[in-house]
C-alpha cells in the first residue's frame, strides 16, 4: 500500500475527519492544489468550495467554508468554519439557497451595497459549492 | 395568628413553588452538558487557531493590519454579553456592573464608551446608560457560529471606519460549575499572540511554503480570529449561564423545604392551640351540666 497522509479537518463544532487518506485535493486561495504523503510544510489560505480525498478506492467529498490548512509531518490540518459531507447535504435546501442568495445578491448590486453585496456573494458560493459536493455524492 | 387553612394553602404553594425550582435545576444541569460538550469540541479548533496566529504574527510588522493598528483611543466599545433569560442568579448582574465599572473608569480618562449588546439582559440593564450602538438577542439560547461571526463583522466594521479605537469583551467566564466570573478581554486592536516555545520553533516555521504571502494569510485569518474570540465568549457564556441557574435553583429549593418546615410548625401549632382550645370548651360544658 502506498504511503499515506493524515488528513483532519476541524469546524468549531468539531472534528469532522479525521484518518488516513491517499490524496486530498482542496481549494486553495490560489487555485485547487493537491497533497500527497510527506509533502513539504504548507500553508495556505482555503476558499468556499469542495474537498475531496481518496482512501484507496474510496472517494470523499465535502463542502467546506473558509479557513486555512496546514500541513507538516505528514499531516494536513484544516481549519475551517464549516464542512459538510457530499451525501449529508439536502439539494433542495442548497438550491433554495442558491436562488435566494442570486436574488439578494443583484438586489445589493443594484443599491450599490458593498456589505451586503460581499455576503450575498459569500452565500452563493457556500450554496454553489454545496451543490457540487452533492452531485458527486 | 393565621388560621388553620391560610397556613396550609401557603405551605401546598410553597411545595409547588419548590417542584418548579427543582424541575429548572434538572433542565440546567442537562443543559449545562449540552452547553460544556460544545465548548469541548470548540477546543481543538481554538487551539489549532491561536497555534497558527502566533506562528504567523511572529515575524510580520503589525502596522501593515488595518486590525492591528493602535490608535490614541477616544472611542472604546465594549461587547457585554450575558444570557438571554433572567432566574440565574447574580449572574447577569455581575457582568453588567463590570460594564458599569469599565463605563465609568474610561469616562473619567475622557474617552467615549459604547456598548454592543449580545443577549437581552445585558440590553436591558445597559439600555439607560443610552450608549448601546447596537444589539443581538435571542441568540443565546442556540447560537452557531454565524452568529459570532455576524457580531465580529459588525464590531470589525466599525472599528475600521474608525467610529470605536479600542473593543473589549465582557463575559462570564466559565471556571467551573461552581464559579462563573465576570472577564473582560480585549479584542481590537488585535494584539500579536506571543510566543510559547520561542526561537526553536520559529526557525521551524520558516521552512514552511506560504500561498499566498504570510501578510495575505493574515488578512484571511484576522476576521476569523475575531470569530473565535466572540464565539468563545459565547460558549463561556452559555455554561456559565446554565451553571448558575442551577446553583440559583438548588438555593431556591432549599429555601422552600426551609419556608415549608417552618410553615409546618406554625401550622401544628395552630392545630394543637385549636384543639386545646375545643377540649377546654368541652370540659367547661361538661363541668356546668354537672354542676
Amino acid at each position: 500500500m502506498a504511503q499515506q497522509i493524515h488528513l483532519e479537518v476541524v469546524t468549531p463544532s468539531g472534528a469532522v475527519v479525521n484518518e488516513e487518506v491517499d490524496i486530498v485535493n482542496a481549494p486553495g486561495y490560489g487555485g485547487d492544489f493537491g497533497v500527497l504523503a510527506n509533502h513539504a510544510p504548507f500553508l495556505s489560505t482555503i476558499k468556499i468550495g469542495l474537498l475531496t480525498y481518496e482512501q484507496g478506492k474510496d472517494r470523499h467529498n465535502l463542502m467546506i467554508s473558509g479557513g486555512f490548512s496546514e500541513v507538516s509531518n505528514n499531516k494536513i490540518t484544516f481549519l475551517v468554519e464549516s464542512a459538510e459531507f457530499g451525501k449529508e447535504i439536502n439539494v433542495d435546501r442548497a438550491m433554495k439557497a442558491k436562488e435566494r442568495a442570486e436574488k439578494r445578491l443583484a438586489q445589493a448590486a443594484a443599491q450599490g451595497d458593498n456589505f451586503n453585496q460581499a455576503r450575498a456573494e459569500a452565500a452563493l458560493q457556500r450554496a454553489l459549492a454545496r451543490i457540487k459536493a452533492a452531485k458527486i455524492a | 395568628m393565621p388560621s388553620l387553612k391560610d397556613v396550609q394553602d401557603k405551605i401546598v404553594g410553597v411545595k409547588k413553588t419548590a417542584q418548579i425550582t427543582s424541575a429548572m435545576n434538572m433542565v440546567a444541569s442537562a443543559k449545562l452538558r449540552g452547553a460544556q460538550d460544545k465548548m469541548e469540541k470548540f477546543r481543538p479548533y481554538a487551539d489549532k487557531f491561536n497555534e497558527a496566529m502566533s506562528n504567523l504574527s511572529g515575524g510580520g510588522n503589525t502596522d501593515a493590519f488595518p486590525l492591528m493598528e493602535v490608535r490614541d483611543v477616544k472611542n472604546v466599545e465594549i461587547v457585554v454579553i450575558t444570557s438571554d433569560r433572567g432566574l440565574c442568579g447574580s449572574f447577569n448582574a455581575n457582568i453588567v456592573k463590570l460594564a458599569n465599572a469599565k463605563m465609568r473608569e474610561y469616562e473619567a480618562e475622557g474617552k467615549n464608551v459604547n456598548f454592543v449588546c449580545v443577549g437581552k439582559k445585558a440590553n436591558q440593564s445597559l439600555k439607560k446608560t443610552g450608549k448601546v450602538r447596537t444589539r443581538f438577542l435571542d441568540i443565546m439560547a442556540d447560537f452557531q457560529m454565524f452568529n459570532a461571526r455576524e457580531i465580529a463583522q459588525d464590531v470589525a466594521t466599525n472599528f475600521l471606519n474608525g467610529s470605536s479605537d479600542k473593543v473589549e469583551v465582557l463575559y462570564g467566564h466559565f471556571q467551573s460549575v461552581a464559579v462563573q466570573r465576570p472577564v473582560a478581554q480585549d479584542m481590537l486592536p488585535i494584539t500579536p499572540i506571543e510566543e510559547e516555545d520561542g526561537a526553536a520553533e520559529k526557525q521551524e516555521i520558516g521552512d514552511y511554503i506560504y500561498e499566498p504571502s504570510t501578510e495575505e494569510i493574515m488578512d484571511v485569518m484576522q476576521p476569523l480570529y475575531l470569530n473565535v474570540i466572540i464565539y468563545n465568549a459565547m460558549l463561556q457564556v452559555g455554561a456559565s449561564e446554565h451553571a448558575a441557574r442551577m446553583t440559583a435553583m438548588d438555593n431556591a429549593t432549599n429555601a422552600c423545604k426551609d419556608i415549608v418546615s417552618d410553615l409546618t410548625l406554625v401550622y401544628n401549632k395552630a392545630r394543637q392551640a385549636a384543639v386545646t382550645g375545643e377540649l377546654m370548651d368541652i370540659v367547661g360544658g361538661a363541668e356546668a351540666l354537672k354542676g
